[in-house]
């Protein structure tokens, strides 16, 4: 196996950028090559951590650390365990196709590609990040390529989007940075007795000190964790700029926004808001409103989505109705319930890369997404018309389907949490399949079926290259779908553990120490 | 005591004020060759002695770091860690200034012994201003940097606003250095002291007796070192002066006298105003029931806040860095608040990034000044595609003064929210304003970038522009150590740590 096999992960997309930003920008195949070369390699990598990973073990796998800044007690410090093991998959696959998808853009190739392999490592980054700082600064890195990405490549309100979306994001990272400083003050290193960023010694309970055993602390930071990740993934109020990001990025950046950008915020509150302070994320008020927020999400997200006509903004709000499903799952402290939840991300990152895909393929032909400017494109279209069935019955949450399970594990999960009484808002919540089920359906039938538009009697079909982008995780939905296992097995150890750490940990609202 | 006494410890001073008399000795050297060597072909070398000057002073300096921390002139000066970090700083900017000024074309053919010469004696008084601990010599250098700096904001004749800038300051100048000096006066009433030492000692009597000519003196003051600084609300001067003033000045003012007025307001209230904590020895106390610790906090939040929000609102780049520069005072204003050694620490370091990432961005502007000839915002669109390398660097230097990483500009503001968190509940409320102004300052930023980037260039402008060979060398030696120090910063950090050892004044 390679050695520091997350090192290379994380900075191999870095070192691609550097080769990128030597070559001249003329030539634009071997800048494109490059780029698709090390996201390849980046997949095979993600593979050799797939095939070494230890599915028996809680603790952190492929772990690597190193003394950063001495005086702040800042450390290079990375590993993996259940939870991150398949975003790190997800990232790495995701990267690549996405790579692939961007070979038809046509200005500022250069730039765009070194932009894209920041973006991607600071995604890496995250997910293997064990020290908050290092957390910190890979979130923060990921700003600024995403900001041109969708600002100089991006659709006619690409610079309205662009800003939007960084100004949300910053503001959530901002607070994010307020709650990481009081937990650092505040959380011995039990080794020195000195302060630590170390997200496994925040964990521990034992470590905290200081104001952090005061509860109000407690529920202040975990409000500033909550803001800043809900901004991410995003939950509603702060939804907005996500419409606006997704549909006006180019398809290949909307792919990874809604693959991967979307994840860390959920990622986020898994790893760091519920294990460092779970009293808080317990605490009635914020548990209720956590589980209240998810349900607006699934419902209103899926309403918005059955209102629109551009069929980008149609998947992009599907994400926030689905990205609502996670978090129920996530809410109800079940391992069946989190389980259902990471494997959603999972499946709606691949699920969610594929109608974006989709839309992409349109788009480009058509040069309009408007939903009512198409149909009957069956007709002219059959493999795309069958690989986009695929792909919205998968999001629909068909019966052998990569969502469905996940989706319904979620679901359970949440209906039979025993910790809390979660039934009625779960009820309320699967109203969002039916009306996920809805606008698929009613989707499909007005894009694919119907009276063909004489504009489009010599729409091409599908091609080559949009064929490698969508097959893969066309199969990924059928092969999870029947045996989702393959991931399941990974995350499995790690999240019951996560969960029973959570449901037992004490709290501090008792005077407990 | 007598005479003799006075003349023995004044000469005995003198080996340890080699520094500033290096500077008294390129100043004259400066005015002797503009004097003696022919106008138009002595500009290249009094550029190259005044450089000289300063980078032998910058030696000079630094050998001094190996000497003990010790009182000069009979308690007028201080030498101590303290003072040289902000002398190293000043010399630094003095020396890009001084790169800025020979590269830009707004000073070419203009005589330029004056201007050199005014810098030096600026850079002498900024020297004082650090180690002043007398009433009386704060008072003198601040006069000296503030008349040097009047004439060099007004230094491009016949540009009406080159004169507004120089007018403006002068004005403002007089009045707040006039509050200041009153406020002085009730301190010297109460105490009878005029040193920072004794006043230290004699203040919890003051304080007891007249609170609150006590509190209005501190806020006379005040207004003294917040001009300095730009703080709100004695910044008016601010925007037009550095709007008006030569570029490279504009450069050197935003960050110069910007870092003296913190080197004095920092001293004065750590020696002057409060006294260690009995408890912990990072810690200072205010003296008395004076609660100026909070002023400054509210001047603080008031400062980034205004400054930020009428950047937003700038067309003229130069305009806008200007109302950026007086935000930046109101972040480095959150160290000092909460009278720590972290706190110090935190707003020192952060005047070195700010030193780099500002003098950055205005060399940029200069860059854009001369080849387009305009520092309108609109005039910067696509400017991205027709001077990348400026352009690079501009973003760079924008987003560390937005406070992103991997930057300086991102460390800097990280030790100050750092100090803020630590140093306690009551003062979270600032480091949130804090965090909400960077990301108000996030948005005009962005626009800069937006309109570089993100608009292309019309077609009769899609041309390359020609950067000269120097502005791109200046540009990328001020690009490296924003990233290096954003990724690896520990060799500053400690280089910073080590500077917060005040002269405790032991007589």
């Amino acid at each position: 196996m390679i050695p520091n096999i997350l090192s290379v992960i994380v900075f191999l997309p870095v070192v691609g950028m550097l080769i990128v930003l030597l070559l001249p920008k003329e030539k634009k195949t071997a800048i494109k090559m490059v780029s698709a070369v090390f996201t390849g390699l980046q997949v095979i990598i993600a593979w050799q951590i797939y095939v070494n990973f230890d599915t028996n073990t809680t603790s952190m796998q492929f772990v690597e650390q190193v003394k950063w800044i001495e005086s702040f007690n800042i450390w290079y410090f990375v590993g993996i365990d259940g939870l991150s093991v398949s975003m790190v998959l997800l990232t790495a696959l995701l990267s690549f196709i996405a790579i692939v998808a961007s070979w038809n853009i046509d200005r500022a190739e250069k730039a765009y590609f070194a932009l894209f392999l920041l973006l991607d490592a600071g995604m890496m980054g995250v997910f293997v990040a064990l020290d908050f700082f290092l957390f910190y600064i890979f979130w923060e890195v990921m700003l600024l390529p995403m900001y041109f990405l969708i600002g100089i490549w991006g659709g006619p309100r690409r610079e309205y989007a662009a800003i939007k979306f960084f100004l949300y994001t910053l503001l959530g990272s901002v607070l994010m940075l307020l709650a990481l400083l009081v937990l650092y003050f505040n959380v011995k290193d039990p080794v020195t007795g000195g302060h630590t960023f170390n997200m496994l010694h925040m964990m521990d309970q034992a470590n905290h000190a200081g104001i952090l055993k005061q509860f109000n602390i407690r529920l202040l930071v975990y409000a500033a964790l909550f803001i800043g990740f809900a901004i991410k993934v995003p939950i509603f109020p702060f939804h907005t700029w996500l419409p606006d990001a997704h549909v006006e990025a180019p398809t290949p950046i909307s792919v990874i926004l809604a693959g991967v950008l979307l994840k860390m915020g959920t990622y986020g509150m898994l790893r760091i808001s519920f294990p460092i302070l779970p009293d808080a994320m317990k605490w009635e008020p914020f548990l209720y409103g956590f589980v209240i927020l998810a349900v607006i999400n699934i419902v209103y997200g899926s309403l918005c989505a059955m209102a629109q006509t551009d069929l980008k903004k149609l998947v992009a709000y599907s994400s926030i109705g689905h990205m609502g499903v996670v978090l129920l799952g996530m809410a109800g402290l079940t391992s069946l319930g989190m389980n259902g939840a990471v494997l959603q991300m999972f499946n709606h990152g691949i699920v969610s890369g594929m109608l974006f895909l989709l839309v992409g393929v349109i788009y480009d032909r058509a040069h309009h997404r408007e939903i009512s400017g198409f149909g009957g494109l069956a007709s002219q279209m059959p493999i795309y018309t069958g690989i986009a069935s695929l792909a919205f019955f998968a999001n629909l949450g068909l019966p052998g389907l990569n969502n469905f399970i996940s989706e319904a594990f979620s679901f359970l999960g949440a209906f039979g949490s025993e910790a809390f009484n979660l039934k009625v808002y779960t009820i309320i919540g699967t109203l969002g399949i039916i009306l996920t089920a809805g606008y698929m359906l009613w989707t499909l039938q007005r894009v694919f079926f119907g009276p063909l538009n004489p504009k489009y009697v010599n729409m091409p079909e599908v091609n080559t290259r949009e064929l490698i982008t969508l097959v893969p995780l066309g199969i990924l939905v059928i092969v999870l779908g029947v045996y989702p296992n393959l991931l399941l097995n990974l995350m499995e150890v790690s999240l019951n553990n996560l969960v029973q750490t959570v449901l037992n940990a004490p709290s501090f609202l008792l005077g407990m120490q | 005591m007598e005479f003799s006494h006075f003349l023995q410890i004044n000469l005995a001073s003198l080996p340890y004020f080699i520094p500033e008399l290096m500077l008294v000795a390129t100043l004259l050297a400066l005015i002797i060759i503009d004097l003696v060597m022919k106008k138009p072909s002595s500009s290249g070398w009094l550029a190259v002695v005044a450089l000289a000057g300063v980078l032998i002073t910058l030696i000079t300096v630094v050998n001094q770091y190996n000497l003990d921390s010790r009182s000069l002139f009979n308690g007028m000066l201080v030498l101590d860690h303290f003072s040289l970090f902000f002398k190293v700083l000043f010399l630094l900017a003095a020396s890009l200034a001084i790169l800025f000024s020979m590269a830009s074309i707004e000073l070419a053919g203009r005589p330029v012994g004056e201007y050199f010469t005014l810098l030096i004696a600026l850079v002498l008084g900024m020297f004082l201003m650090a180690a002043s601990t007398n009433l009386i010599m704060i008072y003198i250098s601040i006069e000296l940097v503030s008349i040097s700096s009047f004439v060099l904001a007004a230094y491009i004749k016949r540009a009406t606003r080159s004169s507004e800038a120089g007018l403006k300051y002068a004005i403002y100048g007089a009045f707040s250095s006039g509050l200041m000096l009153y406020g002085f006066s009730l301190l010297y009433g109460l105490t009878g002291t005029l040193d920072l030492y004794q006043l230290a000692n004699l203040l919890s009597d003051a304080v007891a007796q007249n609170p609150l000519v006590v509190f209005l003196a501190v806020l006379f003051i005040l207004a003294g070192f917040g001009y300095k600084i730009a703080a709100v609300p004695f910044h008016f001067w601010a925007p037009d002066v550095y709007e008006g003033a030569p570029t490279p000045m504009t450069a050197f003012f935003s960050v110069g006298p910007k870092a003296a007025g913190f080197a004095l307001l920092i001293r004065f209230f750590v020696s002057g105003m409060s006294q260690p904590s009995l408890v912990e020895s990072t810690v200072w106390q205010a003296i008395g029931n004076v609660n100026w610790p909070q002023l400054l906090a509210v001047i603080s939040a008031a400062t980034m806040t205004l400054g930020n929000l009428i950047a937003l609102v700038q067309n003229n780049v130069k305009r806008l860095l200007a109302y950026s520069s007086i935000a930046h005072a109101g972040y480095a204003l959150m160290g000092t608040v909460v009278l720590t050694q972290e706190g110090y620490f935190a707003t020192l370091f952060y005047l070195v990034a700010y030193y780099l990432m500002n003098m950055g961005a205005f060399l940029v502007v200069i860059v854009f000044q001369d080849l387009i000839g305009s520092e309108k915002i609109d005039d910067y669109r696509g400017l991205g595609y027709r001077a990348p390398l400026p352009a690079v660097a501009m973003g760079l230097f924008l987003f560390s003064l937005t406070g992103l990483p991997p930057t300086v500009g991102f460390i800097g503001k990280f030790y100050l929210f750092a100090a803020l968190i630590k140093a306690g509940e009551q003062y979270y409320w600032l480091a949130v304003v804090g965090v909400l102004n960077s990301v108000v300052s996030l948005y005009y930023y962005v626009k800069i970038m937006k309109y570089m980037f993100l608009d292309r260039p019309s077609e009769e402008k899609a041309t390359a522009l020609p950067v000269a060979f120097g502005m791109n060398i200046m540009l990328i030696v001020l690009m490296v150590p924003i990233l290096l120090f954003g990724l690896y910063w520990a060799p500053l950090q400690e280089f910073t740590r080590n500077s917060i050892q005040f002269f405790t004044g032991v007589f």
